[in-house]
């Protein structure tokens, strides 16, 4: 092979030395991994104080003055877009993934920096672009993270002058910026592995993190166009997706466009946006199990395999969003067949996460708990997902709070619990610095127990028929007095965890201040992340050589041998043989 | 392979070994292998563009406009139909046809004679894009096309034309500019010590354009 690597040329390296060039423009995976995850927390601390604002106005109707009609519906729509984009799909794919995968691949760093270096600016001119949003006459957009036009370009809704325009801006620059950290994310991890580390061998998050980025590079396209589409609805007065139509009295100069067409385009972005989300969090939990209980991942083809088929299908099960909006039965029965075949691969991975613990030597370390609160509530929603997966069930249930329970258990509790529990567990490795225990451990007990006081009850309101998206629903006779009470409850267990989450920063200040230094390994871990020359890794990563790999990367507890684990760049001869070791794991 | 992994199965398995094989799955360079990855995106905003196009001709309540009079130009007298267009396509297809010599000539190291290819097809391309700014000027101040709604039937004709071509033709501009930055930079000998592949991998780019091109004419001219 006539090519050599640039990992391979020494030379190609540049230590930053000023400061603007370590830690404001720079190039280094590690740092913009932190500067990617540090905006995506804060925009999750914007989002989470939207939704505090949503469940006050719930539990206590005409009592705060300052949450109008028009400002409830606004909250609800940033707050879903915050979540969703700025703080997930940016924190899993732009924190984690920057941060893991040249570490776990064995590479000094992206295959092109520059360009990732881009990606983040891009990124943070697309959160500004979303918060001027705030700015413009007539605030942002209120039409739902959905943004189903025609109303989120009519009069009536908040926002559908300028809040819309600024929000396509802002998702369109995000489509860029995720594009251009994408190619970096792809192609590392396809051409710039160290010496033996096979994709058979590479770690379930890498896995994860890399799937999810093809599933975004082929996904963000639908919600790009259909960005500029509506935008051209709005501004241009194009008719893509807007019917001749009468907007209080008046024939608007729309006419024979297909509101459909958006549901379909942002539905096929959307569905596999919530694998974009959940694909990594499969394989760091995968990681954070196998880690935390001492055994080998159950299933490690099976997990790769499973994480690839539910990526194909993700692209083949969208209209289950649009069962109420209408379509040819056939198509729903396809729809309908497409989203429960999901569930089985889906299924394997939550056998499989719960095999890698059977009789594992179970260590309750914080990241472990949180890896196990996560097979509960994914579990959990998972289930629920099987119920709206049948166009009949769905139909009465769609838009109520029964979907807002389950897609918040299953893409809202579990990420997080998940995003959590990578960064406890890869705190020592990014900072130096272990964590403080005590505090970590109310973190996740307050988060798991006040999450599900918070979901669990939105089921049951959800059956009773409470819709989702309503300002008040007082006086609705179908609506039993009772709600009112589960929802003054949930909003009581909302603000708890709200407030818990302050321990996760004071943790995070603390630690950074007085915690003890970690060593390079404290978890003992296999992956090469935890093999660095330095803590912190340094610039480069690796030192003046590369990393070899001689196993996969789940051998603990091998038996035979003085430790219950074995760094994969670990070479065969230096200790006994074992079972574990012919090379194609 | 390396040492550092055991010898391939035979089969099917085999074929998944090698592509999950050491260090690297495919045998090309890291710019060459984004490329590639960023092509398949973009075919996907292009498909998404060309499947709502289709959809709104679909579903649209007034008549379509017979694009064969739509695109038709008077010449001596005569109304030739898609002649504008062919001559486009015509044009198109030549470039690429002048980007394969530059990349053949980039390989063999003839840096002048790659220069001058990949000017020609940057040409090419930007006649492309001044012939679709005399044909967007003739449908809009002669025909009376708009965005929203044009005399000759659906106003989604004028929504999805100005749309897809415009994103087309900003594709092609980007790929003449590009071309011209590289062809400065090969002419001044810039790649002498790294290899011309640059020069395959613009060319891939370009490719591409002219590839989507040739879907545009087919779905929106032709049909
Ligand atoms: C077994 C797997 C799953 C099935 C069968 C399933 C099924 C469904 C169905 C049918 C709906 C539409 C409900 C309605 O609007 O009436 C829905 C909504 C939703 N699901 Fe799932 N789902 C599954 C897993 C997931 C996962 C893993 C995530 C995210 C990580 C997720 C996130 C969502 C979201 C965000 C919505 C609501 C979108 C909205 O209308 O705003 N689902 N799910
Ligand atoms: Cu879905």
């Amino acid at each position: 092979m006539a090519y050599v690597a640039i990992a391979d040329q020494e030379h190609e390296l540049h230590d930053p030395h000023s400061f603007v060039t370590k830690y404001i423009w720079s190039q280094d995976h590690k740092v913009i991994a932190i500067q990617y995850s540090v905006t995506a927390i804060v925009m999750g601390l914007f989002g989470m104080g939207l939704s505090m604002l949503m469940r006050l106005q719930l539990a206590y109707p005409d009592t705060f003055s300052f949450i109008t009609p028009n400002a409830y519906y606004q909250h609800v729509t940033m707050h879903g877009m915050i979540m969703v984009i700025y703080l997930l799909t940016a924190l899993f794919l732009g924190g984690f993934g920057n941060y893991l995968i040249p570490l776990m691949c064995g590479a000094r760093d992206m295959v092109f920096p520059f360009m990732n270096m881009l990606s983040y600016w891009m990124y943070l001119l697309s959160v500004f672009l979303l918060m001027t949003s705030y700015f413009v006459p007539g605030g942002p957009t209120g039409a739902g993270w959905t943004l189903y036009p025609p109303q989120s370009i009519l009069p009536g809704t908040p926002g559908f002058d300028w809040g819309i325009i600024m929000m396509l801006a802002s998702l369109a620059v995000f489509i860029i910026a995720f594009t251009m950290g994408g190619l970096n994310y792809i192609t590392t991890v396809l051409q710039a592995r160290c010496r033996g580390m096979t994709l058979m061998r590479m770690p379930l998050s890498v896995w994860g993190i890399f799937v999810a980025t093809i599933v975004g590079l082929l996904a963000f396209p639908a919600l790009f166009v259909s960005a500029v589409m509506v935008g051209l609805d709005r501004l241009v007065g194009t008719s893509f997706f807007m019917p001749a139509i009468l907007s209080a009295g008046q024939n608007l100069d729309y006419q024979g466009g297909s509101p459909l067409l958006f549901q379909h385009l942002f539905w096929f972005f959307g569905h596999p946006e919530v694998y974009i989300v959940a694909l990594p969090v499969f394989g760091i939990v995968s990681d954070l199990l196998s880690c935390h209980a001492r055994k080998n991942i159950f299933g490690y083809r099976m997990m790769v395999w499973a994480i690839v088929a539910i990526a194909a299908l993700s692209f083949v099960v969208w209209a289950h969003h649009m069962f109420v909006s209408g379509m040819n039965p056939y198509f729903g029965f396809f729809f309908a067949t497409t989203t429960l075949i999901i569930a089985i691969p889906t299924a394997i991975k939550v056998y499989n996460w719960v095999l890698t613990l059977w009789r594992g030597n179970i260590r309750y370390t914080v990241p472990m708990l949180f890896a196990i609160g996560f097979i509960f509530t994914f579990t959990n929603g998972g289930l629920t997902g099987l119920f709206l997966g049948n166009v009949t069930v769905d139909l009465p249930l769609s838009d109520t709070y029964f979907v807002v329970a389950h897609f918040h258990m299953v893409m809202g509790v579990s990420p997080v619990l998940v995003l959590f529990g990578a960064v406890y567990h890869w705190f020592p490795k990014i900072t130096g610095k272990m964590f403080n225990e005590n505090l970590a451990r109310w973190h996740f007990w307050l988060t798991l127990l006040g999450t599900y006081a918070v979901y669990l009850p939105m089921h049951y309101i959800g059956i009773l028929g409470v819709p989702r998206r309503y300002y008040a629903t007082l006086g609705a006779s179908f609506i039993p007095d009772s709600v009112q009470t589960v929802n003054v409850n949930i909003t009581i267990a909302a603000l708890t965890v709200a407030a818990a989450q302050s321990l996760f920063f004071i943790n995070v200040i603390w630690s950074l201040m007085k915690g003890k230094p970690a060593g390079s390994n404290p978890w003992n871990a296999t992956t090469l992340e935890w093999q660095t020359p330095d803590t912190p890794p340094k610039h480069g990563n690796w030192g003046p050589k590369l990393p070899e790999v001689y196993r996969w990367a789940y051998d603990y507890s091998v038996p035979g041998h003085s430790q219950d684990f074995i760094p994969q760049n670990e070479p065969p001869s230096s200790h006994s043989a074992t079972a574990s070791e012919h090379g194609r794991h | 392979m390396s040492e550092n992994t055991a010898a391939l199965p035979e089969g099917l398995p085999g074929v998944v070994g090698d592509w999950a094989s050491d260090k690297q799955t495919f045998f090309v360079s890291w710019g060459k292998a984004m490329m590639w990855i960023f092509l398949l995106s973009d075919t996907f905003i292009f498909t998404c563009f060309l499947t709502g196009y289709m959809h709104v001709r679909y579903s649209t309540t007034v008549p379509w406009p017979n694009p064969s009079e739509v695109f038709a130009l008077t010449i001596a007298g005569h109304s030739i139909p898609l002649i504008l267009i062919a001559i486009m396509t015509f044009i198109l297809i030549t470039s690429s046809g002048t980007m394969a010599m530059a990349v053949n000539n980039g390989y063999r190291r003839n840096r002048g004679k790659a220069a001058l290819f990949m000017l020609i097809t940057a040409l090419l391309g930007a006649s492309f894009v001044g012939m679709q700014a005399f044909e967007w000027s003739k449908l809009i101040l002669e025909e009376g096309i708009r965005p929203w709604g044009n005399p000759l039937g659906a106003a989604q004709f004028g929504a999805s034309f100005f749309m897809i071509t415009g994103f087309h033709g900003f594709h092609v501009s980007v790929g003449v500019l590009y071309l011209a930055i590289v062809a400065f930079k090969v002419w001044r000998g810039h790649y002498e010590r790294r290899g011309y592949e640059i020069v395959e991998i613009a060319g891939l780019y370009w490719h591409f354009v002219d590839l989507v091109w040739v879907f545009i004419f087919a779905f929106f001219y032709l049909w």
